[in-house]
C-alpha cells in the first residue's frame, strides 16, 4: 500500500507539494512554522480541503479535485496523533481508545481497546482521565486510540512538541520500536530535523507549502538541492564562491572561495565563471595538525565559539581571506579539551572535498533568502572581512 | 396571598421557552462558535439587543410585529384563528425573541471552549457528525447548556416590560407572576406582593446559584 498525494491551493496557506510514502515506511515532513506541514496532514487525513490535487492511499482514491471525489474523513481509515494529542477530556483512556473502535461489534470493543492500552503500557491506567495522566501517558493514548482505528496511513502531527525533553527521548525510544511492527505508511510532522533524521525513512523539506527535495535524512543532509534547503535543514556551513576552473579528468570542480582556490568533486552542471553555493556538513571540516598543512583545501582559522554538551563540543572558527567567513564542525569535547581549542586559539581546517556540495547560488533577488530563513542564515556563511 | 393562577402560568412560560429554545439556540451558539461567516458581527449584536434594549422599546417593537395589523399577526390569525398579542401564544414568542442572548452566550462560550482538533479526533476515530455531536461535543458543552437552561428560566419568570407590553395582564392567559405582583403593589396589597417577591427572589437565587456552580464546573475541566 502506497500514499501518494499532489496538494495544490494558494490560500489561506499556499500549497504545492507532492508526497509518496510506502508501507512500512515513515516520512517525516520538516519545514519552519508555516511551511504547511500541519495542512498537508490535515489534507490527508480529510480535515482540509485543498483547491486541486489528489491523495491516493493503495487503490484507494480518498480525495480527487478533478474528479469531485472528496472522501469524508470518517471513511479514510486514518489514524490521527494530534500536536496536543486532542484526546476527549471527559472520557476515561479506556473510553477514548472504545471511540476508535466503531469498525468493531459494540460487545468487542472494551476488551479490544483494553489490549491497545496494554501494547501501550498503559495497564491499571484504563480509567483515568486525560487531566489525570502526564503528557507521556497522553500521548500514549492518542497513540493507541490512533492505532485502534486499524488505520491504513498513520499520520503523526508534531507528537513530540507537548512534552519534556526527558519524556521525549524515551517516547523516541517507544515510536522507534513501534513502527517496526507496523506495516502502513507513516507521516510524521516535525520541525526537530534530529527528530526526523532519527525516525525517518525519507525527508520532505517544505517551504512556503511547496517541497524542496525529498530523499533519505542522511542524502539530504549531505546533498541539498538548493542552498534553501540547506538552510532549512540548518546547515552551518553554507558559502558563495565562483567557478574557477572544471576538470572532469581530475574530478575536480575549483572554485574560488575568499580568494582562495577550493577543490570540490566534479560538479558538471556549472559553467566556469557560474556563482555556486557552496554546503558543507560539520563532519565535512576536519581539525588538522601543523604537518598536515599542506593538505588540498586546508585553510588557516581562528576558534571564535566552543560549545560542548554530552561529550561533543561544536567549535566555530573564523577563515580569513580576502574575505571572512565562519565555519563550524564537531569533534569530541575531550579531543577539544586535549587540543586546547579554545576561542581566540589557530587552528588548521580541512575541507574535504568529498563532502562539499554546489548547489545553484541564490538570486540576488527575489527568492527568500537570509531574512526569512533565521539563524542558519545569519549565523553562518561569508560575509565582508 | 401569592396567585398561584399566574405562578402556574409564569411557569409554564418558562419551561416552554427553555425547552423550545433550546435546539434553536445549540444550533445558532455551534454556528456562531465554529464558523466565521460575512455580517457575523451584526447577527451576534442582534441577538445581544435584547440584553441592552429597554424592554418597554423591545416590548413596543414586537407589539408592532405581533399586531392584528402586522403580516405576522394576520398570518397566525388565519392559522390559528386566535390573536398573537394579548394571548399566551404571543407571549411565548417574545419570550424566545427576548431569551436569545440569554440562551445562546453561554452555549456558544462552551462550545468556543472545545478545540478544534478534539471534533477532528473524533472525525478521524470514525465517529459521524451526529454521533460527534452527540458524544462529544454535547458532555463537553453541557454546562454552558444547563447554564443557558438556568439563565433563561430564571430570567422568563422575572421579566416584566416586555410581557406587560405584549401580553397585558389577562388572569390565566397572560398575567405572569411578575405582573400579578405589580398589580398587587399598585393596589397596596402589600402582603400579596411581598410573598410573591420573596417565591421569585428564591426561585432567582436558586437558578443563578446553579449557574454559577456549572460555570465553575467549566472552569474546573
Amino acid at each position: 500500500m502506497k500514499l501518494v498525494a499532489r496538494l495544490e491551493q494558494s490560500a489561506p496557506i499556499p500549497l504545492a507539494a507532492d508526497i509518496a510514502c510506502d508501507s512500512g515506511e515513515l516520512l517525516a515532513l520538516v519545514g519552519p512554522s508555516g511551511s504547511g506541514k500541519s495542512t498537508i496532514l490535515r489534507c490527508l487525513a480529510g480535515l482540509h480541503r485543498p483547491a486541486a490535487g489528489h491523495v491516493r492511499c493503495g487503490d484507494e482514491t480518498w480525495f480527487d479535485a478533478s474528479r469531485g471525489v472528496d472522501m469524508p474523513p470518517q471513511q479514510r481509515r486514518v489514524g490521527v496523533v494530534f500536536q496536543h494529542y486532542a484526546l476527549f477530556p471527559h472520557l476515561s483512556a479506556l473510553a477514548n481508545v472504545i471511540v476508535a473502535l466503531q469498525h468493531l461489534p459494540a460487545g468487542e470493543r472494551a476488551e479490544k481497546a483494553r489490549q491497545w492500552l496494554a501494547r501501550s503500557n498503559l495497564e491499571g491506567l484504563e480509567a483515568r482521565r486525560p487531566a489525570e495522566l502526564s503528557g507521556g501517558q497522553q500521548q500514549r493514548v492518542a497513540i493507541a486510540r490512533a492505532l485502534a482505528r486499524e488505520p491504513q496511513v498513520l499520520l503523526l502531527d508534531e507528537p513530540f512538541s507537548a512534552v519534556d525533553q526527558v519524556t521525549r527521548r524515551k517516547l523516541l525510544r517507544q515510536l522507534i520500536e513501534l513502527r517496526r511492527s507496523l506495516d502502513i505508511p507513516i507521516v510524521l510532522v516535525t520541525h526537530d530535523l534530529e527528530e526526523a533524521a532519527l525516525l525517518a525513512d525519507t525527508m520532505t523539506v517544505l517551504h512556503h507549502g511547496r517541497s524542496l527535495q525529498t530523499a533519505p535524512p542522511d542524502e539530504l543532509l549531505a546533498r541539498p538541492a538548493s542552498a534553501l534547503v540547506a538552510r532549512l535543514t540548518d546547515q552551518p556551513n553554507i558559502f558563495t564562491g565562483r567557478v574557477l576552473e572544471q576538470s572532469p579528468a581530475s574530478d575536480t570542480t575549483l572554485i574560488d572561495w575568499l580568494g582562495q582556490p577550493l577543490q570540490a568533486a566534479h560538479h558538471a552542471v556549472f559553467a566556469v565563471g557560474d556563482a555556486v553555493c557552496c554546503v558543507v556538513p560539520e563532519a565535512g571540516v576536519i581539525l588538522v595538525r601543523d604537518h598536515q598543512c599542506d593538505r588540498e583545501n586546508t585553510f588557516d582559522a581562528t576558534v571564535s565559539e566552543r560549545l560542548a554538551w554530552r561529550g561533543h563540543a561544536t567549535v566555530t572558527a573564523r577563515v580569513t581571506g580576502q574575505r571572512e567567513a565562519t565555519l563550524s564542525f564537531a569533534i569530541g569535547a575531550a579531543v577539544a579539551q586535549r587540543r586546547g581549542i579554545v576561542p581566540g586559539v589557530r587552528v588548521a581546517l580541512q575541507l574535504q572535498k568529498a563532502a562539499i556540495c554546489l548547489t545553484p547560488a541564490d538570486q540576488p533577488s527575489g527568492r527568500p533568502v537570509a531574512g526569512q530563513l533565521g539563524t542558519a542564515a545569519t549565523a553562518a556563511g561569508d560575509r565582508p572581512a | 396571598m401569592i396567585d398561584w393562577q399566574a405562578l402556574s402560568l409564569s411557569l409554564q412560560l418558562a419551561t416552554a421557552t427553555a425547552l423550545l429554545l433550546l435546539p434553536f439556540a445549540i444550533w445558532l451558539a455551534r454556528l456562531l462558535a465554529w464558523s466565521r461567516f460575512r455580517h457575523q458581527g451584526a447577527l451576534e449584536a442582534a441577538i445581544l439587543l435584547p440584553l441592552v434594549l429597554p424592554p418597554t422599546v423591545l416590548g413596543y417593537y414586537l407589539l408592532l410585529g405581533f399586531g392584528g395589523a402586522s403580516p405576522l399577526g394576520q398570518a397566525y390569525h388565519a392559522l390559528t384563528g386566535r390573536a398573537l398579542v394579548f394571548s399566551f401564544d404571543g407571549l411565548l414568542a417574545a419570550s424566545l425573541i427576548f431569551n436569545l442572548p440569554f440562551a445562546v452566550q453561554p452555549m456558544q462560550r462552551s462550545f468556543a471552549a472545545i478545540p478544534r482538533e478534539v471534533r477532528e479526533a473524533a472525525w478521524v476515530s470514525g465517529l459521524s457528525r451526529w454521533q460527534t455531536f452527540r458524544r462529544i461535543e454535547l458532555p463537553l458543552a453541557w454546562p454552558g447548556i444547563a447554564a443557558a437552561l438556568a439563565l433563561t428560566f430564571a430570567h422568563t419568570l422575572g421579566e416584566f416590560g416586555v410581557v406587560l407590553m405584549v401580553g397585558g395582564s389577562l388572569p390565566g392567559e397572560t398575567r405572569t407572576i411578575a405582573i400579578a405582583i405589580y398589580d398587587q403593589a399598585q393596589a397596596f396589597n402589600d402582603s400579596a406582593a411581598a410573598g410573591m417577591s420573596a417565591l421569585l427572589l428564591a426561585l432567582s437565587f436558586v437558578a443563578v446559584m446553579l449557574v454559577s456552580r456549572l460555570g465553575r464546573l467549566v472552569l474546573r475541566r
